[in-house]
């Protein structure tokens, strides 16, 4: 009867509700999270247990390591060129499905796969796809005439060997993260689309206003929250990741012509067992992550005021 | 012997003291209309008495026993909220027998109460649908009838008929008043409505920015209000009130009439400017002034008068009321 | 007239262009896995149809000769252990942080949120020390533990603002019905979230069907592996690809996903984008 009662009160029933949650959240998100922090300054190893600070040491070393410049690089690369054609064709895309038409939810459904099926397996796809002999790319280009003749567009070689090539092997990786966030960029246009006032819409067909000019003086400032936050997902997804990478190239061809932090912070913490520098390259992250966690801060607190 | 006592009661959201320092005593039986203009702190009042708000001062006490700090459920009070909140994922028969479900009765009994209520309030053929399949006025039937299928000690409604057409609210204030005196339940009342706490009420507490500005019979609160406030709150039109001998009077827009109409030998006579009539049918109202202050009455329609004319118009001695002119308190002769 | 012509060859080939664009990878990955190895090992061969009889022969081996029963299952295995685990939490924290908790719930509850902007690429060098001192590696229970850390913050905001849509009176008229705080959550607050719950034990599910970093950090055991880790690291086998088997295995384990997923889309989304898209 008087637990019964003491748990009518607000102030013991909040706070026991949400201790599960809290207590988890500390104890494997925010004590992994200061972890990383203390390894990055620490001499610690998989195999050498006896933990000592080494200060700025490692972010040091790594700042001078080739590999590392190599990798943030090829990170930034990779995130706004992902981003920036996403954000082209998504608006292009949410443009079509928007309409209504038959057979939409089949349409759906297959345009939505590369989000919604694991990357993992979508990428499985495309090494098949882009593979050193087989590749069904390839041969289409071999069909159309645009590779494997003299004078071809794409040169005389029966293939590209899409993974053996730096530039080729980037152009990959680039293209499995916009086809891959395409679908999610999209939903998020489409929701923020539905939201324009139908007549805002149809007076600018009225008045004639073609695509562009739809995109950037309309869509473009009404949806510019939408916009932002689909930005932001697409950065954090592409930024973060290292699945499409580690499937298709594992950071290759030599010398990591597509390493990207999250790979090269697995090459070293994981399987070299330095996690001391593995955490010094991840935390490389921080700074970009810490912005987008700012922005999208103050997106909520603007959306709580909604 | 009072069922419900309000002592000096007290509640602030940070700044806002939306209820502030009231005294009421509800008596068994006894159906008490709280009113007053949206924000006056009505629907809190209830709210502290049900014990979903906590008081910030004084006591509530029910049935003799300070319930301050005894949750809703252990108070024997029911409520009817302004929506229904009627538990939609619920028939209406398993709405009404919520409330003893909880209680862990037994399922004859219970289909026994929820009969019982249902047939109250005639609603029994409606219990096997989902609260999205009933019209307006029967879902605020489900709610008294979920309200009362536990014979609360005290029955709480808050505008239980503002969400229902104007036709519906006659008849459902009708039957309000005809089932509450049937089982005697005492009821608190919330509207903003002053015809419907006129009608339902046997006493009502008027209420203004927190505060019960008087408490009284409809009679009492129509013919003797306390204050300008409640002078000008009850009643459509309101009150007059013109300035005279350094204090307010105030008569009502129905008991103003021509001068020689009126049976008092020494009425209270002012000069009345009409400017305007409006023929209603069963009456008719005259918009006009007297001196400079804007005046109204109201009169048989049969009476012939003229907009534009000048008049001798007055009140029975008896049937003017003084206030004072800074605080607006009435002044009792 | 013509405008509206070449306006709808447009849409259509926008249309086409993004279907092909999008499904192309699985579309090869259906004729993949059913191709006859001569066929499919012929660089002149038409990759995009079947050229021969189609063959059962990759599938069969899929599931007889490789370990792919296993992954699938030990993928749901964690999966189910996860969405209990992310149930449990999510739902009382939720409730919490919709109904009573006040200005410092708030505040909590985007902090909560915020956790989910943490990625696995910066957590796992700590959490595979974390895993090795509590004995887990090569243990599915690694992953069980793990994986909560994204699907419970962004399954407790999402039911938050679920909650918060139910109207705050139906439960404060089941308190006055009888109900404790407690016992008013349980009868009538609970079964008014199913369709949130739902969507978060679809949501926690589909993550966990696709995270890759942490089961590649913490498994090597090949019969502990899950789908995503297992058909890449088991079915590459140096430079032996089983193509017609890898293709199947990825398919047949992306279409049920994916299907849930669809079908919860907008839901997510709109959790996702947060109170910013109005609806
Ligand atoms: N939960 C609350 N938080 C802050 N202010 C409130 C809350 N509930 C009521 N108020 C304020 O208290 C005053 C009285 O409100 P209320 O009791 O709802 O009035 P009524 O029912 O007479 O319209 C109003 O000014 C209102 O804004
Ligand atoms: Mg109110």
């Amino acid at each position: 009867m008087n637990v019964r009662r003491l748990l009518d009160r607000e102030s013991v029933l909040a706070p026991l509700l949400l201790l599960p949650v809290v207590l988890y959240v500390v104890l494997f998100i925010g004590f992994p999270f200061v972890m990383s922090f203390v390894y990055s300054i620490s001499n610690v190893t998989v195999g050498n247990p006896d933990f000592r600070v080494t200060g700025l040491g490692n972010f040091r070393e790594i700042l001078a390591d080739k590999v590392f410049q190599k990798s943030l690089l090829n990170t930034f690369i990779f995130t706004f060129v992902s981003v920036g054609l996403v954000l082209v064709f998504a608006h292009a895309l949410a443009e079509i499905l928007i309409r209504d038409f038959r057979g939409k939810w089949l349409v759906r459904f297959l345009i939505m796969l590369p989000w919604t099926a694991p990357i993992a397996l979508g990428s499985i796809g495309f090494l098949w796809f882009l593979d050193s002999l087989f590749s069904p790319l390839d041969w289409l280009l071999r069909a159309v005439g645009l590779l494997g003749k003299p004078g071809a567009l794409f040169g005389p070689m029966s293939n590209l060997y899409w993974f053996g090539r730096p530039d080729l092997a980037m152009a990959a990786v680039i293209g499995v993260h916009v086809w891959r966030l395409l679908p999610l960029a999209t939903v998020i246009l489409i929701a923020g689309l539905n939201s324009i006032p139908k007549e805002i819409t149809e007076a600018a067909q009225m008045d004639g206003a073609g695509y562009f000019r739809r995109l950037f003086q309309i869509n473009l400032p009404l949806l510019f929250p939408v916009i932002g936050v689909s930005i932001l997902f697409a950065t954090f997804f592409t930024f973060t990741d290292m699945t499409v990478v580690w499937v298709l190239t594992k950071g290759g061809p030599p010398p990591h012509s597509t390493q990207v932090l999250a790979s090269l912070a697995f090459l070293k913490g994981i399987q070299g067992g330095d996690l001391a520098q593995g955490a010094a390259v991840a935390l490389f992250f921080f700074p970009v992550l810490a912005g987008i966690a700012a922005i999208v801060l103050r997106l909520v607190k603007k959306a709580v005021v909604i | 012997m009072a069922i419900v006592e309000l002592k000096g009661i007290s509640k602030s959201f940070g700044q806002v003291r939306a209820v502030d320092g009231v005294d009421v005593e509800i008596k068994d039986g006894e159906f008490l209309v709280l009113l007053g203009p949206s924000g006056s702190g009505k629907t809190t009042l209830m709210r502290l008495c049900a014990g979903l708000e906590r008081p910030t001062g004084g006591s509530i006490v029910i049935d003799g026993s300070v319930v301050n700090d005894v949750p809703p459920r252990e108070r024997g009070i029911a409520m009817v909220f302004q929506s229904y909140a009627l538990y939609p994922h619920k028939t209406v028969f398993r709405n009404i027998a919520f409330p003893l479900t909880v209680e862990g009765m037994d399922k004859a009994e219970i289909r026994k109460k929820v009969e019982w209520a249902a047939g109250l309030l005639g609603i029994g053929h409606l219990l096997d649908r989902m609260p999205s399949q009933v019209s307006g006025g029967e879902k605020q039937r489900v709610a008294i009838a979920r309200a009362l299928v536990r014979r609360p000690k005290v029955l709480l409604m808050d505008e239980p008929l503002s969400n229902l057409d104007a036709k519906v609210r006659h008849s459902a204030r009708d039957e309000l008043k005809k089932f509450q005196r049937e089982i005697g339940v005492t009821t608190i009342y919330v509207t903003h409505d002053q015809a419907e706490a006129m009608g339902l009420g046997d006493r009502i507490a008027v209420m203004h920015e927190g505060k019960v500005r008087q408490i009284g019979t409809p009679d009492d609160i129509y013919h003797y209000p306390a204050d300008t406030f409640v002078a000008g709150f009850v009643g459509t039109p309101p009150m007059n009130f013109i300035e005279k001998d350094g204090l307010l009077t105030g008569f009502r827009p129905e008991l103003f009439h021509p001068a020689e109409l009126i049976s008092d030998q020494d009425p209270v006579r002012f000069r009345f400017r009409i400017e305007r009539v409006e023929n209603l049918g069963a009456y008719s109202l005259a918009y006009g002034t007297i001196g400079s202050v804007k005046v109204i009455a109201n009169l048989s329609p049969r009476l012939r008068i003229r907009e534009g004319e000048e008049r001798d118009f007055g009140v029975s001695r008896q049937d003017v009321r003084y206030f004072d002119k800074q605080t607006g308190a009435g002044i009792r002769r | 007239m013509l405008k509206k012509i070449l306006s709808k060859a447009g849409f259509c080939g926008g249309l086409a262009f993004f279907i092909v664009f999008s499904a192309s990878p699985f579309y090869i990955m259906l004729i993949t896995m059913f191709k006859k190895s001569h066929d499919l090992f012929n660089p002149t061969n038409n990759p995009f149809i079947l050229n021969e009889p189609f063959t059962a022969e990759h599938v069969k081996l899929l599931f007889t000769q490789t370990l792919y029963t296993t992954f699938l299952l030990n993928t749901l295995y964690v999966g189910v252990a996860v969405v209990l685990i992310t149930v449990a939490l999510s739902v009382p924290a939720a409730f919490s942080l919709a109904r009573i908790a006040g200005r410092w719930g708030e505040n909590l509850g985007i902090g909560i949120f915020l956790t989910y902007l943490i990625p696995p690429t910066l957590l796992f060098i700590p959490l595979s020390r974390i895993i090795s001192v509590l004995g887990l590696q090569n243990s599915l229970w690694s992953l069980v533990l793990v994986y909560p850390t994204f699907t419970v913050p962004f399954c407790t905001w999402l039911l938050m603002s679920f909650i918060k849509s139910i109207p705050r009176e139906i439960e404060e008229q089941a308190l006055i019905d009888g109900c404790s705080r407690l016992g008013a959550l349980v009868k009538v607050i609970l079964p008014l979230s199913v369709p949130g719950i739902i969507t978060i034990i679809v949501f926690a599910f589909t993550l966990v069907a696709n995270e890759y970093i942490y089961a590649l950090a913490f498994i090597q055991d090949s019969a502990k592996k899950t789908i995503g880790i297992g058909l890449t690291t088991e079915l590459v086998r140096g430079d032996v690809f089983y193509w017609g088997a890898l293709m199947g295995g990825a398919l047949i384990a992306s279409i049920p996903v994916a299907l849930l997923y669809t079908f919860f889309l907008d839901r997510i989304i709109s959790g996702l984008a947060m109170g910013t898209v109005r609806r």
